[in-house]
């Protein structure tokens, strides 16, 4: 098989997660388009070990290797991921993003130390659960 | 024990009772009342070996050099001739007496443990003052005084009398202090040392080059801390402290360090005759002036402080006219009487539930409440009067004796102009102390009224006391005054005939002009109902004083003047009256000379802390604060707009790196 499909298909799959992060409000679609993103990546990492190892008697498979670790890391990943969305959602009773801005400083919270903590959803979520 | 081990214990002694006092005060109470009197009876009887070792010849001279100070060295030096030995048995005599005197007084003071640590801590430091033979040591028991001197007078720091008392008193002193040190360290460098007795070497063979800047510098601390003009106006309102506070520190010792260092450095003083007059005219002012306030005050304590400062003027007085024995005669004597003047007033107060003797002057049978103060009180009054048998009138003739042998003006000690200035002056004050002991009498014990509030016996351990000092207030003076030359300079105190007939027909003619005013008065008395008394005449002594003064202010309308129509001294002073009871608002004087300035000064500085160096500050705080509110617009809170930036951000950083590698 051609180097080219899964490329363009790895292509096709992050451009679709990063639409998904960027325009979607729902924090569960938001996670899942990273898992695309992240998948697209697993399938940039097999396809150029497969092309890598014919090419330049490459034995180690370390492509595969890696990718069979960054499977662990996103299941690891989207399991704290839920939970915090789950968190949220029991706490705020939404989990849309556009309405979680507690990072922003208001026009009256003008003094130090008003602002929130480093990621939206993480730091409440921590906070509160 | 050798003497010189013995007269080491005296300031040591009440020194280690004050230490033990300040940490065993709360965790042992039951040491407290023996570490306060045990420590100044064993100094007195130190002192009196001392002394009768000493027996007023050669003077006993010890040193030791603890450690190398630079060019001038200091010294742990003793130099005890028959002036320090006679009056470190006063100090100690006075100062077992008060804490005595004060375990009664002040039987039910929560803070008594730390009263008498500072009561021992103070007689340790004025016995270093008597003894030491180092200037600089001696003015390690001079400060030490000053602070304990504030911590005592502001002992009832809940008034607000107490502590301004003590804060003027500590600022006071400390305004004389200064210059004295200053005065310390020139006379130390150009005498090469701080001995006194290498100094009054370096006087005698003339090696002082600047005798009158030095004796007017250390004239300015001598002032300050022994309450002469101008610096004695925080005498009488350190009479807000405990009554025992007022005898010991503020009549008996504290002030009598001035004149005592000054008689200890009399050569260096006489080596300038402008000091001489400076002295004899500062005297002459303070005795004046301090009698005729004295006429005036309402406050029983106030009137024997202005007392204290009069005869502290004669002290200084005999000192002008160059005979520091008859000075050193008075002090010894005034100690005594004027200690049991203040322990007297302390029992009238608590007896009465008032400081006032206006109020006083309305309670019918004092006396008979309270008889022990009563006969020593009149004892001690007759002594400050100086009515012959009585131990005042021969140190205050012995004063007038001096005077009057300057006055020839054939004495190369002293000018003759000093001689007639304190002659005439402690003549005029010899009329008005009788005048204002006997008002003194008259109004406390022979006030006419209702009868006098019951408050039962005093504690025996204060009327005790009082007969112990009126021992000496009777007879010390008769039976010194033939045997004090040998301890002193040698010079005769023995009383000259022209000046007792003065001074005694002049204490007389005051003593009936009094009697006299009074009797035209005193039936004023049962028209103006007046008097106030404190809120629980019941308690201890010290709180029952306490209430007295802070009371004062409320009910007359001044601590110090009582708007009494049968004071005979109002007749007496006329016109005057109202500015003698306000100490001939000096008070006002140093406030306009010294506080306002000083006021308008921290406002100066407080002005431009807030508006010129804050300014600044707060201008360079503005400026990030603007940056920091334009960033601040970025921060949507948004996570997906974070993203996209981040995005964008990529993306430009891609193609600027492929333009780049491809070279375009």
């Amino acid at each position: 098989m051609h180097l080219a499909y899964p490329a363009v298909l790895s292509a096709l799959l992050f451009c679709t997660g990063l639409y998904g992060v960027l325009a979607r409000r729902n924090a569960i679609l938001v996670l899942m388009s990273v898992e695309l993103m992240l998948n697209a990546v697993n399938l940039n990492l097999v396809a150029f070990d497969v092309w890598l190892s014919r090419a330049a008697k490459e034995t180690l498979h370390s492509g595969q290797a890696l990718t069979l670790f960054t499977i662990a890391i996103a299941a690891a990943e989207i399991g704290i991921g839920l939970a915090i969305v789950l968190a949220v959602h029991r706490n705020r009773g939404t989990s849309d993003i556009d309405k979680l801005r507690d990072t922003a400083e208001g026009p009256d919270a003008a003094g130090p130390g008003t602002e929130g903590p480093g990621t939206p959803a993480a730091g409440k979520a921590e906070a509160t659960a | 024990m050798t003497t010189i081990t013995l007269a080491v214990l005296v300031p040591l002694l009440p020194f280690l009772g004050a230490a033990a006092g300040l940490l065993l005060g709360r965790t042992a109470p039951g040491f407290v009342r023996p570490l306060a009197v045990l420590p100044p009876l064993a100094s007195l009887v130190l002192a009196a070996l001392v002394a009768a070792r000493e027996g007023g010849d050669a003077a006993v001279d010890a040193h030791t050099e603890l450690t190398p100070t630079g060019s001038v060295p200091i010294e742990l030096a003793l130099h005890i001739d028959g002036f320090a030995a006679l009056v470190a048995v006063l100090v100690a005599f006075v100062a077992a007496c008060v804490q005595i005197y004060s375990t009664g007084y002040l039987r039910d003071d929560p803070r008594y443990p730390s009263y008498a640590a500072l009561v021992s801590l103070f007689t340790s430091a004025m016995l270093l003052v008597v003894y030491s033979g180092d200037l600089i040591v001696l003015l390690v028991g001079w400060e030490v005084m000053g602070i304990c001197s504030y911590f005592l007078v502001g002992h009832y720091w809940e008034t607000p009398e107490a502590r301004a008392a003590s804060l003027k008193a500590f600022l006071v002193t400390k305004l004389g202090d200064v210059p004295f040190l200053i005065g310390l360290f020139a006379l130390g460098a150009e005498a090469g040392s701080f001995r006194i007795t290498r100094v009054l070497d370096a006087v005698a063979s003339g090696g002082i080059d600047h005798p009158t800047v030095i004796a007017l510098l250390l004239l300015a601390g001598v002032a300050g801390k022994s309450a002469q003009f101008p610096l004695h106006t925080w005498l009488p309102d350190a009479m807000a402290g405990p009554t025992p506070v007022s005898a010991l520190i503020h009549a008996a010792t504290m002030v009598a360090a001035g004149v005592y260092f000054t008689a200890r450095l009399l050569p260096l003083f006489e080596a300038s005759r402008a000091a001489m007059v400076v002295l004899a005219v500062m005297a002459a002012v303070t005795m004046a002036g301090s009698g005729l306030a004295a006429l005036a005050q309402d406050d029983i304590k106030r009137v024997l402080a202005y007392s204290t400062i009069g005869q502290l003027g004669y002290m200084t007085g005999a000192l002008a006219v160059g005979d520091r024995g008859a000075a050193v005669f008075h002090l010894l004597s005034h100690g005594a009487f004027k200690a049991l003047l203040f322990l007297a007033a302390g029992v009238v107060i608590h007896a009465a539930g008032t400081n006032s003797l206006a109020a006083m002057s309305r309670m019918h049978g004092l006396r008979d409440r309270i008889p022990d103060a009563y006969w020593t009180m009149t004892v001690a009054l007759l002594a400050l009067a100086a009515i012959p048998p009585f131990s005042g009138f021969f140190s205050k003739e012995s004063v007038l004796g001096a005077a009057e042998h300057v006055t020839s003006g054939h004495t190369g000690h002293a000018p003759g102009a000093a001689g007639w200035i304190v002659l005439v002056a402690g003549l005029f004050t010899a009329v008005l102390t009788a005048a204002y002991a006997t008002r003194l009498w008259l109004l406390a014990f022979r006030g006419r009224g209702a009868e006098a509030p019951d408050h039962g016996r005093q504690p025996l351990t204060m009327t005790v006391v009082l007969w112990v000092l009126a021992v000496p207030s009777l007879a010390f003076g008769g039976l010194a005054y033939r045997a004090l030359p040998g301890w002193f300079d040698g010079r005769d105190l023995t009383p000259t005939l022209l000046t007792s007939v003065l001074g005694t027909g002049l204490a007389l003619v005051g003593g009936l002009l009094t009697y006299g005013a009074w009797q035209r008065t005193a039936a004023l008395a049962a028209r103006v109902p007046l008097g106030a008394v404190a809120a629980h005449p019941e308690e201890d002594a010290g709180l029952v004083e306490a209430e007295a003064i802070a009371s004062h202010a409320p009910a007359y309308g001044d601590i110090a003047y009582a708007p009494d129509p049968a004071d005979p001294a109002r007749l007496l002073l006329g016109p005057l009256h109202r500015h003698a009871a306000a100490g001939f608002h000096l008070d006002a004087v140093y406030s306009a000379l010294f506080v306002r300035p000083v006021q308008a000064g921290a406002s100066l500085v407080r002005f431009l802390d807030r508006e010129v160096v804050d300014t600044y500050v707060h201008g360079a705080a503005a400026v990030p604060r603007l940056l920091g509110a334009a960033v601040r617009r970025a921060q949507t809170g948004n996570v997906q707009t974070y993203v996209s930036a981040l995005l964008a951000g990529t993306v430009v950083l891609v193609v600027a790196v492929l333009l780049v590698a491809t070279g375009v």
